[in-house]
């Protein structure tokens, strides 16, 4: 993407102003995705942005300047923006000597460059015909096609050398049924780091069907109870809540200034002995998944709670530097034009040992919730929100009548230690876009069947 | 600003015979500063630029950005729109728009004191927001955030069907996020400030709203599930107008994706409520001279004291109705136009927030919300989101509560308006604030 030695004479210039350590990040990335509404395509887009972010940092300050220009006097100019906050000058000049990494990209079998237009195209034609099939109250299907290859770049005034290629796919489905108590909607997505190849293993029209059916089903849906209940999450349906209950607050950035309720509270009791709680980046084809993160380090598995003990918090450069620690592998960023900061990868809590039907019989009223939407927390209190979007009740044992979309509420570790049953059914759920301090960044979650003893439901019903 | 309409016209006479072409240029200047313990944390300044390509032939759309403007590269975004149109489906209703003789509303966005600010003027704001921050109360204990922002814009339009037009805007803020503790007990607060040019920024403002407003939530406990009356704070009330702009789009009007579809002329909300559009006032930090597709930004009303008025277009939309553009295409570079609404605001009423709390007797005061994008489903009109505030009592702020969830429908909510506070302000987001109590609203809690 760019010429190593050109790499070096800009990482020199970066620290010409006296900063400790500088990095270039180049990032190619393009998009295709192709969108049906309304019974049809409504139109193809692709998209490409290219270009570099630089970084340098002295003492605890960090300059970041990113450019678009490519060339020697662009990449120079954002070199110099980037280093103007180390004001304490006597860098001189630096020479730095790169040694690049071996490659490390996961293996794509059919790039998606290589798919026509037309047969990514039709996938949606077939996804909404199948959406349509289940019954006039389907009025309304849309569909997206989308796919993205990224390629980066990672340099920095310690030596590092290190790029990647980065291809997803991601393919869904929202349908709304109309009747005599309103519209609702039903959803399917997934998505996978994976070319063209996604579609071997992902049926479009039963993504179509599943959609549909969510809706449809939704259309006798009760209003959900206003109460504190018992709440079983289907295995791969609820992740989301690990993620917002406390994967956000074990990032080292959000720790360190004491912006969470899990600071200083390495090595204690933080879940029920029945939670261990991994983070993995290495994950082969999730969408968290990566070959290097966005600082050029190789993914790595991070062991977070074990047992209900809290082993780790996630890191990036900034945070492990200041601890005198490795890092973690979780710096991320959305793209070139922004700075790296903690983030989660594919997050989920692992097998237990229990038999999911049991763990439903054995709850004589709650909240079966099959699929969970997004989630928000506040990691200084640990209150956290997540949206269901297929739940059901649970009567005397048995998975009953489905349930309006509320969002449920609970606070991050009291809801860790209320876990009581955790199944033996562990699945990945479907692909997330993680947000904080306005950068997007794509996650995966997982976790097998599980009850939480009490949880408020956020219904209107008494 | 002329070299990009120079850009976007040059785009546009590549076009072949029987070629609609639109080309977005784009070019913005930003900062972002922010302050940690009395240190610069970072410090990050870029120039981005892109483009957005529209074609539209033979009634078959398509679309291809980039972020550069180098001429070799809008080419090849014209051709990857080009080719990607003729992957799209046939739609009589597709098409650039056209110029439709309606005046651009006469703003002036731009200040020169923004441009000539210098970086250590920046710089400064974000320390003295800090500092500010940490000296407001002694149970301030941390400040997560406190950061300076600003960005300068340009854009052009152009498009085969004649429309040239350029638009310029400069915003910047504060923000701050205090950490008070007291008693083993966290609340982290927000506040921000948002002008112009960096003298229109009330500091002082942000962090007394940063703080007061975290600290009085200190010791809150989850309250009792009842249905009762809640009194949305302004920023909680903008959030919701939000949501109700969405759903009254003319664009999912037709795609039969709204609450609202067919009801025009009839009563959808309280007679309190009287929703307008508005990006031509010059206080809206959503207004604009021109929308997304270069026809001028204008007024649009809504609702009218709970009657439904209409319904918001962009070109395409309106074709399919059968009615005109209302100005209301929102885009990026990176994306085709859509209907959007980016300075809505009720008809403010003439109370006071302290005078609304006092007519309320008994309720809660929301002051905020989370999973506003996983608990309202927009179709179905279902809303449940996390809230934390203060019960009100006999008139009155009593204790905090958190950890507690509100939820209605947005259909009954509208119909359940008792009244609308007079404190309007415009909110950086893009819609105004204002107080709004909603009567019969599910409070779920223990």
């Amino acid at each position: 993407m760019l010429d190593q030695s050109l790499v070096e004479r800009v990482l020199g210039a970066a620290l010409r102003t006296g900063g400790e350590f500088a990095e270039v990040f180049a990032e190619d990335a393009r998009n295709t995705s192709a969108r049906l509404d309304d019974g049809r395509v409504e139109e193809v887009t692709s998209g490409r942005s290219r270009g570099v972010g630089i970084r340098v940092v002295a003492g605890d300050t960090t300059g970041f300047a990113h450019t678009a220009d490519l060339s020697e006097r662009g990449l120079l100019g954002a070199a110099e923006a980037a280093s103007a906050v180390a004001r304490r000058g006597g860098g001189g000049l630096r020479t730095v000597g790169l040694s690049r990494a071996p490659e490390r990209a996961a293996a794509v079998d059919v790039l998606p460059e290589r798919v026509g237009k037309a047969t990514k195209v039709e996938l949606l034609s077939r996804a909404d015909a199948a959406a349509r099939s289940e019954g006039g109250a389907i009025r309304q299907v849309s569909a997206t096609y989308a796919d993205s290859r990224r390629r980066i770049l990672v340099a920095n005034s310690d030596g590092l050398l290190a790029t990647d290629d980065q291809v997803k796919t991601r393919f869904a489905v929202l349908a709304v049924a109309s009747g005599d108590t309103g519209m609702q909607t039903g959803r399917e997505s997934q998505g996978y780091a994976m070319g063209f190849e996604f579609f071997d293993l992902f049926d479009v029209e039963e993504a179509g069907r599943a959609a549909s059916r969510r809706a449809v089903t939704k259309l006798a849906a009760r209003p959900a109870p206003s109460a504190t209940l018992p709440v079983v999450l289907k295995s791969g349906g609820g992740g989301v809540l690990f993620h917002e209950a406390c994967g956000h607050g074990l990032e080292a950035d959000l720790v360190s200034k004491r912006a969470s309720v899990f600071a200083g509270r390495r090595g204690e009791q933080v879940a029920s002995p029945l939670v261990t709680l991994v983070d993995d980046g290495t994950m082969a084809r999730e969408w968290g998944t990566f070959a290097i993160d966005d600082e050029g380090n190789p993914a790595g598995r991070n062991v977070l709670i074990e047992q209900g003990i809290l082993t780790d918090y996630l890191y990036d450069f900034l945070r492990a530097r200041k601890e005198g620690r490795p890092v973690s592998t979780n710096g991320r960023r959305q793209s070139y034009r922004h700075l790296p900061m903690v983030r989660m990868t594919n997050t989920f809590v692992v097998n237990g040992a229990e038999d999911p039907d049991e763990i439903v019989r054995q709850t004589a009223k709650g909240v079966y919730v099959a699929q969970l939407g997004g989630g928000q927390v506040n990691t200084a209190t640990g209150d956290f929100v997540f949206g269901m979007t297929e739940a059901y009740l649970i009567e005397d044992g048995r998975i009953t009548d489905p349930l309006r979309d509320a969002n449920l509420i609970g606070n991050g570790p009291d809801v860790l230690g209320l876990i009581d049953a955790v199944g033996n059914d562990f699945a990945m759920g479907s692909p997330g876009t993680c947000g904080k301090d306005g950068q997007g960044v794509p996650v995966g979650d997982g976790q097998p069947t599980l009850r939480v003893r009490a949880l408020t439901v956020g219904g209107t019903a008494a | 600003m002329t070299e990009l309409l120079d850009l976007a016209a040059a785009v546009v006479a590549w076009a072949a015979p029987r070629e609609e072409v639109e080309a977005y240029v784009s070019r913005s200047r930003t900062t972002n500063i922010r302050a940690y313990e009395g240190e610069v944390e970072s410090l990050s300044s870029a120039e981005p630029v892109g483009a957005g390509v529209r074609v539209v032939v033979d009634g078959r759309q398509g679309f291809a950005w980039c972020g550069s403007l180098e001429a070799s590269v809008l080419k090849e975004t014209l051709e990857e729109a080009r080719d990607n149109a003729g992957f799209g489906e046939r739609d009589e209703f597709f098409g650039v728009a056209r110029p439709d003789g309606v005046e651009p509303p006469d703003l002036d966005l731009v200040r020169e004191e923004l441009l000539a600010t210098p970086t250590s003027a920046k710089v400064d704001l974000a320390l003295e927001l800090e500092r500010a921050a940490r000296g407001r109360d002694p149970r301030v204990t941390g400040v997560r955030v406190a950061s300076y922002s600003d960005s300068y814009g340009e854009a052009a339009i152009a498009t085969t069907t004649g429309i040239a037009v350029t638009s310029a805007a400069g915003v910047c803020y504060v923000s701050v996020s205090p950490l008070v503790e007291d008693g083993g007990d966290t609340q982290i607060g927000s506040g921000v400030s948002a002008g112009r040019a960096p003298s229109e920024l009330d500091l002082a403002e942000a962090v007394a709203d940063g703080v007061d407003r975290a600290a009085r939530l200190l010791g809150a406990t989850k309250p009792a599930s009842q249905r009762l009356t809640v009194v949305l704070d302004p920023e909680v009330a903008a959030d919701f107008l939000s949501i109700i702009g969405g759903t009254l789009s003319g664009e999912a009007v037709l795609k039969g994706r709204s609450l609202f579809a067919n009801r025009e002329g009839e009563q959808v909300a309280a007679p309190a409520v009287t929703l307008v559009s508005d990006p031509t006032d010059p206080g809206a930090f959503g207004a604009g001279r021109y929308d997304g597709e270069g026809l001028a930004r204008r007024r649009v009303p809504l609702v009218e004291g709970g009657l439904l008025q209409g319904f918001l277009y962009d070109t395409y939309a309106g074709r399919r109705a059968g009615r005109a553009s209302t100005g209301s295409a929102s885009r990026s570079y990176a994306m085709t136009p859509g209907v959007g609404a980016p300075a809505l605001t009720l008809a403010p009423g003439t109370r006071t927030q302290a005078e609304l709390i006092a007519g309320t007797g008994d309720g809660v005061y929301v002051q905020e919300v989370s999973g506003l994008h996983s608990g309202v489903n927009p179709v179905s009109g279902d809303f449940s989101v996390g809230a934390t505030g203060l019960m009100i009592r006999d008139g009155a702020f009593a204790e905090p509560f958190r950890e507690a969830t509100i939820a209605s429908t947005l259909q009954r909510m509208l119909l359940d308006v008792v009244a609308v506070g007079g404190d309007h302000r415009w909110l950086p987001a893009g819609p105004a604030g204002l107080t709004l109590v909603i009567r019969d609203v599910a409070l779920s809690g223990s």
